[in-house]
């Protein structure tokens, strides 16, 4: 059963490590707006050739 | 006189902002505009490859408001502004934040966040769409604070110009701050109760030096927990002690240093393993339900100060020319000029221009008054006509209605509330300490050791972390609920005190009635001459001209070319249109002899001196607000209007409030505090609803103040809660849904309390088994947890609402 030490030596140091990694996000600002990333995914950069689509007819 | 009405254009619609085209339309690039304003922001927008933007979302764009002095944004090129507004500088980069009031739908996101396309000095830019907030970073050497708040405004997004909000800034460290303790906890909790699990299951693993690692380690991991998850609730016992005030975190704090202190002594003299597990949970349980209790509404300000609503700087005039600084530094005997839609910041006198001062912040009352030369203005007047010169009396801290927000800033600092939850705690605590005392009283001639064993568990048992969360969760439960349905609860503590109050007051003037939706009769027969009127009216910024505006676009009128346009102020309007003489205004003013009786306000019209009709005006009751007040009646509040309206409107309320009550007209703001106050001091506990500046003093002296208003974003004064206008109609189911919150806390209690009757029955004996206690401890608290949210949604879902 001593493999059990091992183990945990193991696990709660991955498991603090995954604690950290949180606390470092959180403090990056990374939970600060959780909304406003899931519009800006779905959004697409303009394309560069689209702006010389102009009128091709005068004031009708 | 031969005019068809325009119906084959009523489909045009702008394509930027959507609008219907009635004021002539703009054919642009194979696409129609409303006005020069959509235009040009299409213009830019396609200059640079932006129309993206039309195609993400349904909603359209944002109309700019055109025919706003070109230099207002000015005083932004000051330094002592410019420093105050930026959040971060350095010689090359400059970061800030705007609020942006405007922004609504995800085509915003996108075009705010490519802004950087349409000033080349503006490196980034990022929204955070539930604060409304856009973050720029941009290079000082190409681009200026100005330009890019010109742009913002061009576009339709006029921010919302702010000193740098630092108060902001810690709020979103506090909240982070809280963020990384719940999560502390939860790692410790979580990690504490696998190690204790060999002990729930058999009473340890038969391996001694195992039980021994795993009770050092779970001691180890529950440091963090006890120190700085749970330091805050030491700390505010230790403040309510100072301050002689037996608060809510005492027993909290009582029952986690008896249980460490106790596994402690197990773990270290080898005789158990202790209550690390409990001890860990209950932090964490704690701080999972304050969190959620202090979640809600990150981007609603319940304690604005009159600071929020002026502006930011003003132009002082030195000898012939001016200077902007900011509003703190204007002293008493400068001259400075205010422009139209300009607040006034502070006690003035008129110099030199038209004053027509909308007094509706302070008064109510919407009607601009006009100011003769050399009379006072009160700070918090609005300008609406040109520009005007005025000397300032008084300092902006000095001023009428900036000393009222100053008066109750003095009585907030009071002490803490003695509620329900706090006495309930304090009885129960109390109770427990007796038992415990008794207990260990009872065993001491025979076994000392068991009497301690007895005395220690009890506390940790019954400790009253089981009532101190079905408060915490039932307050969480109870304010998401209440968010759902537009009301906005600044604070737990309030539910109770609105639970109690026996009295209502209301405010009319946007309150009880809703300006935006006063409706407007029209005797005019002949609808040929709505494009005549409409001309006219439509270059008047009274409420009635834009009323009559708002109703005669609103059935496709179109607007014509109007000459010699003419206002005279408290009379009417006039203009030719199309070789014909229009006057819109009060009788004397259309050539008028005799009136039409009749309880409602009038404007008449008159085309080429003939009088050809009026339009009746009368006063919008809010939806649902007369069911919800015979209702309340009925359930026996007292109500009692304050208006800062003259009263003439008395026709509108009278049919709404039963016979008896006491209604009061021009009422200035000190006298609805004053009557506020003279009530309590009768004894009544009452609730104010208003829903302007003019209220601010009497909702923060009532028990509970309610700010109504219509763009929660936008405008409350300091208040408790704050509603949205469209749930008015939910009032009284709110109200009760409030009052139940105390009956679900005390079912919750009850039920943590049978458990607690059961834990208590085995630990008076002196007999409990860790294993037990460590289950009863996780297993009440979830219980408990899912019992008062799931109450609170049945309920709010009976009294009708949302859920």
């Amino acid at each position: 059963m001593s493999v059990i030490y091992l183990l945990i030596g193991i696990s709660i140091p991955i498991a603090a490590g995954f604690l950290i990694a949180f606390l470092f996000a959180s403090t990056d600002g990374q939970f600060d707006d959780d909304y406003t990333p899931s519009i800006r995914m779905l959004l697409e950069d303009p394309k560069p050739e689209q702006p010389n689509k102009t009128s091709t007819q005068p004031e009708a | 006189m031969t005019l068809p009405l325009p119906q084959e254009e009523q489909e045009l619609v702008c394509y930027h902002c959507g609008e219907p085209c009635f004021g002539g339309v703009i054919f642009f690039d194979r696409k129609h505009f409303c006005c020069d304003g959509c235009k040009t922001v299409y213009q830019l927008l396609n200059s640079n490859g932006l129309c993206g933007y039309y195609q993400i979302d349904e909603s359209k764009g944002i109309s700019p408001k055109l025919a706003k002095s070109e230099d207002r944004f000015a005083y932004l090129d000051s330094q002592d502004v410019e420093i105050k507004i930026l959040s971060f500088r350095n010689e090359s980069e400059c970061r800030v934040d705007f609020s942006l009031p405007m922004m609504h739908c995800s085509s915003c996101v996108w075009l705010l966040e490519h802004l950087y396309k349409l000033n080349a000095g503006i490196i980034s830019a990022r929204t955070d769409f539930q604060r409304k907030s856009l973050h720029v970073v941009y290079q000082s050497s190409h681009t200026t604070l100005r330009k890019i708040v010109e742009l913002l405004s061009t576009i339709g997004y006029e921010p919302d110009l702010r000193f740098a909000d630092l108060h902001e800034k810690t709020e979103k460290k506090l909240n982070r701050r809280r963020i990384y303790r719940l999560v502390v906890a939860g790692f410790c909790f979580g990690n504490i109760m696998l190690l204790s699990f060999p002990e729930y299951l058999s009473g340890g693993h038969p391996d001694h030096t195992m039980n021994r690692v795993f009770s050092y380690l779970n001691l180890l991991l529950s440091l963090p927990v006890l120190i700085y998850s749970g330091g805050e609730f030491f700390i505010s016992a230790y403040q309510g002690l100072k301050a002689k005030f037996l608060n809510i975190d005492l027993p909290l704090s009582l029952s986690l240093a008896i249980t460490f202190g106790r596994s402690l002594y197990e773990i270290l003299s080898g005789t158990g393993a202790g209550y690390l597990d409990s001890m860990a949970g209950i932090i964490f349980f704690m701080l999972v339900g304050r969190y959620f209790q202090d979640r809600t509404h990150l981007r609603l300000q319940f304690d604005r100060d009159f600071k929020s609503f002026f502006p930011i700087s003003v132009r002082i005039k030195k000898e012939e020319t001016f200077s902007t600084v900011p509003l703190s530094e204007l002293k008493k005997g400068h001259r400075i000029f205010i422009r139209s839609q300009e607040l006034i910041p502070a006690d003035a006198l008129l110099i030199e221009g038209d004053a027509r001062i909308d007094y509706s912040f302070v008064t109510g009352e919407s009607k601009p008054e006009h100011i003769q030369k050399g009379k006072m203005i009160y700070a918090g007047g609005r300008q609406t006509s040109g520009q005007i010169e005025i000397e300032i009396l008084k300092e902006v801290e000095q001023s009428y209605l900036t000393k009222l927000w100053n008066r109750k800033q003095e009585k907030s600092a009071q002490i803490p509330t003695d509620n329900m939850v706090h006495r309930l705690a304090r009885h129960f605590t109390g109770f427990l300490l007796l038992l415990s005392i008794g207990s260990f009283l009872f065993w001491m001639p025979y076994d000392i050791s068991r009497g301690i064993h007895a005395l220690t568990t009890i506390l940790i048992v019954a400790c009253p972390c089981a009532l101190l969360l079905s408060a915490t969760f039932t307050h969480a439960s109870v304010m998401s609920v209440l968010g759902k349905n537009g009301v906005f609860v600044k604070n737990a503590g309030i539910l109770e005190t609105i639970g109690k109050i026996n009295t209502i007051v209301w405010d009319k003037t946007g309150t009880i009635t809703s300006a935006s939706q006063m409706p407007v009769t029209s005797h005019i027969d002949d609808i040929q001459l709505y494009p005549f009127i409409l001309s006219v009216v439509s270059n008047s910024n009274h409420p009635f001209s834009r009323r009559i505006t708002t109703l005669l676009e609103g059935s496709g009128v179109k607007r014509l070319e109007v000459n010699q346009y003419k206002e005279t102020p408290g009379s009417g309007a006039e203009g030719l249109v199309s070789g014909v003489l229009v006057q819109v205004g009060n009788a004397a003013f259309t050539g008028l002899t005799s009136t039409i009786e009749g309880q409602t306000s009038k404007v008449y019209v008159s085309i080429n001196h003939i009088p050809v009709g009026y339009y009746s005006f009368g006063n919008e009751l809010r939806e649902g607000i007369k069911e919800n007040i015979s209702w309340l009646t009925r359930d026996g509040y007292q109500h009692m209007l304050l208006s800062g309206d003259k009263s003439s409107g008395i026709e509108a309320v009278t049919g709404i409030f039963p016979s008896h009550t006491s209604m009061h007209f021009s009422q200035s703001p000190h006298d609805k505090q004053a009557k506020i106050e003279e009530l309590k001091t009768q004894g009544f506990r009452v609730l104010m609803i208003g829903d302007g500046l003019n209220d601010a003093g009497a909702l923060i002296s009532s028990d509970a103040g309610i700010a109504v208003s219509d763009d929660i974003n936008n405008f409350t004064p300091a208040c408790d809660v704050i509603m949205e206008g469209r749930s008015f109609g939910k009032f009284r189911a709110v109200l009760h849904f409030i009052k139940h919150t105390r009956t679900i806390i005390i079912g919750s209690f009850i039920l943590s309390l049978l458990y607690n009757v059961v834990g208590l029955g085995i630990a008076v004996q002196g007999q409990m088994s860790p294993f037990i206690a460590a289950i009863l401890m996780p297993v009440s608290s979830v219980s408990i947890i899912l019992f008062t949210t799931s109450v609170s949604r049945i309920l709010a879902s009976r009294l009708g609402l949302k859920v």
